[in-house]
């Protein structure tokens, strides 16, 4: 049994130490809004945040996890409402949908840790995460806003 | 609603009241259960339109999503039309039921086209029923009954009441045909920029996607495919993958028994797979390391064709091992050849043995990968009397004949759900995975969810052809065009258009086409032989404008006023006029003329695919020693466009993915098997390298709409080859660019 914290609630799961983390959230754990994309940390479709990082949690293995704090896409905002969704949602950034649960959790962090990130910024901190849509002006747009309304809330 | 009621508006709307039973309703977050089941009872006025007693109206789309933004503007249609209030409204994805929601099929960019008048009419007959139940109630004359948002009103005696106090019965009145409809200056739904409504769920990760799909007891399958094309599975040892834990079973699945008859969208590229099913994902991928397989050539393997598309028919696919060196050798010996003639104005020889000059130029294009971000997967539960399944797919009706024949159950017997799907382009037409699911579920007794890896969905083929075409170009001694000839080839099949422009536009043209067999599979891929065409014949015009010493964009403007004034030959399939005015548009946004726009390298491109016209003008800068593409200018006529921001984002999308596959997107083959396996060495674009502006613009006009999703893909490729000439200072002429800029293979 593996003891692991997600979205600040417990669990206890019997799977083998080594398994990605990505599998036992989606297959054991019934959390499927971190997708599968290529299973090699090209995609980024996959990023959950490991005690505040950004991390590929397809080549994550759960042991890594343990007793340790995973954040996923389900668990950013109790109410789904962290500056990036709502700025997601203001500029309708996505279209089929599938990487966003990525590109807005390696966002996150983006903003956590840099308050007002320059284009220059936001190209390289999003570069490994695709979106085979082409949505990619709308994120970088999305990314300036939701850090122009995280300022102004006076988190910045 | 009494029993009798609820029996007669059953018998009357085929269907009734209905109660939401499907799977997506069932993973509806908690925030919305109340919404998704209020306390009435859906009354179902007819496919389209179901209301509760409390108001609760709700508008299923017919056509599966795939990022195109059909589960938006779909449902617009119908609201239109209604009379309610978009905010309020709740919109589900249908059920498969031609019968009910029309062809329902996501492609060829024919959403928009196909559902434009009977979804407008279908929101009408609703309304309609709305009022003649309200009027039959009130005893007052239907004409004086009006609506607002989700209201019925009587001036005269003052009533009001809700659309769904009166549902019951008008789901009991017959459905009215042929209403007006409203004229385009009264729009007050389309034309208005709607947000995507499941963005909600996107942004929060809720389950939609097909690969998100669970239910009690089911088992994940994963297939083994031969290593390269022409090969097959000639023997296998599973014994250590068995032992392996969770692994329930390790078993050979044929798809089609011989002598199947495969109809257009019946593609499947190996007929026999390894199979490993177990519990979970991650377990059935590490049993699949366990196995010992013996993969052999197949040689030449027979098909049999036919299942509404043609005559039954044998077709022999033959057993080579390609290697892509092979293909180009081949591909020149066959361009050399005699070749099928698909249209001939005038005297083309003659003018080109005339000819002052004669510009010649050969162009090819990979085979591409689709790389829908969500993997091929698919839900089975197959028992003996029925078959459910629920995943991603672009057209159930296409794939739900081939179900009923591989499982020999009636169609009635097998639901197919649709999911959202994590992209598609064409690849998800092809279902042959559905049927791959069904008979794995079918053989271990279980409910199963089939998934490809990202290697096993990239190597697994239904590709874009590889393409070549030569271009020639005759000029007399005044440069003046007289004769026009393009011959194109592809493996497995040519990528010509014969009938569009420039045909109808020179005096003297010919258009040829030759083929290759292959055992590589190839299906549809955003904008079919389009997306070649445009790059091959606009970067040509590009250096033909240059020899006549004409601005690219005057020469196609020159043409298509040929075209339009006095034109050549028959059936040219493009309104010149429609054509001109993207053009004319996009050299206007651009500032195509002003000096201060001299700085970037620039290129032009305009194509017509799909019933509509796109045009893109890429500036391009060189960043760091690499061309780059910083801005973009687009100008589209696409008819009425239904949703403005989306449509927006669907041609920025279209850029960017044109971009991408210009420079990057290609596979290569040795001895049969696909070079490139993950993102790591198929490179598709990322942020840093989409351009920081697109500037979208649509042509307004009243025309119906037509669709969206292809048309602006095509002209890129060739626009950012007439800038790369500039930037680069030399002309490409072999896709993917990348390579021969030695920009890196992968990030």
């Amino acid at each position: 049994m593996l003891n692991l914290t997600i979205n600040k609630k417990a669990y206890q799961v019997d799977v083998d130490p080594e398994t990605p983390l990505l599998w036992v959230l989606r297959d054991t754990l019934g959390l499927v809004g971190t997708k599968y994309g290529c299973g090699v940390a090209q995609c980024g479709a996959c990023t959950v945040h490991l005690n505040g990082e950004a991390v590929r949690s397809c080549v994550t293995k759960v042991s890594r996890a343990v007793g340790q704090k995973v954040v996923t896409i389900e668990g950013l905002a109790e109410k789904a409402d962290h500056p990036v969704q709502k700025a997601w949602l203001e500029l309708d950034v996505a279209q089929c949908g599938y990487c966003q649960s990525g590109q807005i959790m390696s966002a996150a962090v983006l903003l956590r840790e840099n308050k007002n990130p320059t284009d220059a910024d936001i190209d390289a901190a999003m570069a490994g995460n695709i979106c085979r849509c082409g949505t990619y002006l709308r994120i970088r747009e999305a990314i300036r806003l939701a850090a122009t309304s995280q300022r102004k809330a006076g988190n910045g | 609603m009494t029993r009798r009621s609820f029996l007669k508006s059953s018998a009357l709307a085929g269907g009734g009241l209905m109660l939401s039973f499907t799977w997506l309703s069932a993973f509806t977050p908690a925030g919305r259960e109340k919404e998704m089941a209020p306390g009435g009872q859906w009354v179902e006025i007819n496919g389209y339109v179901k209301i509760t007693p409390d108001n609760v109206i709700k508008i299923l789309n017919p056509n599966p999503e795939f990022g195109q933004n059909v589960m938006t503007s779909l449902p617009m249609m119908i609201a239109e039309e209604l009379d309610v209030d978009w905010q309020k409204i709740v919109v589900e994805m249908g059920p498969h039921d031609n019968a009910k929601l029309g062809p329902q099929f996501t492609g060829g960019s024919n959403s928009m086209r196909m559902y434009w008048k009977p979804l407008r009419e279908a929101g009408a007959a609703v309304r309609q029923m709305l009022r003649t139940a309200a009027a039959q109630a009130w005893a007052v004359p239907v004409e004086e009954v009006t609506t607002k948002a989700g209201m019925l009103h009587h001036a005269k005696s003052r009533k009001s009441a809700t659309y769904g106090s009166f549902a019951s019965q008008a789901a009991s009145l017959p459905v009215p045909k042929g209403m007006k409809l409203k004229a385009p200056k009264d729009f007050t739904v389309v034309s208005r920029s709607k947000k995507n409504v499941e963005g909600q769920k996107i942004v929060s990760g809720k389950p939609l996607f097909g690969i998100d799909y669970q239910q009690p007891g089911m088992l994940i399958a994963m297939a083994e495919h031969p290593p390269g094309f022409g090969m097959k599975l000639k023997s296998f040892d599973a014994t250590e993958a068995l032992k392996m834990p969770g692994i329930k079973d390790v078993f050979r699945q044929q798809l089609y028994a011989e002598g199947f008859e495969q109809g257009g969208f019946d593609t499947r590229s190996f007929n026999e797979l390894l199979v490993v099913v177990g519990n979970t994902t991650w377990q059935v991928m590490q049993a699949r390391k366990k196995l010992k397989v013996q993969w052999e050539p197949a040689g030449d393997t027979k098909d049999t064709m036919g299942g509404g598309r043609g005559p039954k028919r044998e077709v022999v696919v033959p057993g080579e091992l390609e290697s892509t060196d092979a293909q180009l050798r081949n591909m020149k010996d066959y361009a050399a050849k005699p070749a099928q003639q698909l249209r001939r104005d005038g005297d083309p020889e003659t003018a080109f043995k005339n000819a002052a000059t004669v510009i010649e130029r050969t162009c090819h294009g990979p085979f591409l990968a689709h790389n829908c971000m969500e993997p091929m997967n698919f839900f089975a539960h197959v028992t003996d009397e029925k078959a459910l399944l629920v995943g991603p797919l672009q057209a159930p009706g296409w794939t739900e004949p081939t179900l009923a024949k591989v499982l020999n159950l009636p169609a009635d017997k097998i639901e197919i759900q649709m999911t959202r799907m994590g992209g598609g382009f064409g690849r998800r037409a092809y279902g042959h995975y559905l049927t791959e699911a069904a008979l794995i579920s079918r053989k271990v007794k279980a409910p199963v969810k089939l998934v490809y890896t990202r290697e096993d969905d990239m190597t697994y083929g239904i590709y874009r052809p590889m393409y070549t075409a030569t271009y020639r170009a005759a000029l007399d001694a005044n440069k003046d065009l007289i004769a026009f000839h393009v011959k194109g080839g592809g493996i497995p099949e040519h990528p010509i258009h014969a009938n569009r422009f420039p045909a109808g536009a020179v005096d003297n043209y010919l258009a040829e086409g030759w083929e290759i067999p292959s055992n590589i599979t190839i299906g549809a891929f955003r904008a079919p032989r389009s997306n070649f065409n445009a790059a091959a014949e606009q970067s040509f015009l590009d250096e033909l404008a240059e020899a006549m010493g004409k601005d690219p964009i005057e020469l196609r403007l020159e043409l298509l006023k040929r075209a339009k004034e006095n034109p050549v030959g028959k059936n040219n399939d493009y309104d010149a006029d429609r054509y001109a005015g993207i053009l004319k548009l996009v050299r206007d946004k651009s500032g195509w003329n002003q000096p201060e726009n001299k700085k970037y390298s620039r290129g032009v491109a305009a194509y017509f695919c799909h019933n509509s016209y796109a045009a893109h003008v890429v500036d391009m800068v060189m960043r760091d020693g690499q061309p780059y593409v910083e801005r973009v200018f687009s100008a589209i006529d696409c008819g009425i466009v239904i949703n403005p921001d989306a449509a927006t984002n669907m041609v920025q999308g279209a850029v960017v993915d044109g971009i991408g596959n210009a420079f990057y997107g290609g596979l290569t083959l040795k001895n049969g098997a696909v070079e490139q396996t993950n993102f790591y060495n198929y490179r598709l674009i990322r942020m840093h390298e989409a351009p920081q502006k697109i500037d979208v613009h649509f042509v307004q006009n009243d025309i119906d709409p037509t669709g969206l999703g292809e048309p602006p893909f095509p002209p890129v490729f060739g626009a950012v080859a007439n800038a790369l000439y500039k930037a680069a200072g030399k002309r490409f002429y072999q896709q993917p660019f990348g390579p021969q800029l030695n920009t890196p293979t992968a990030l």
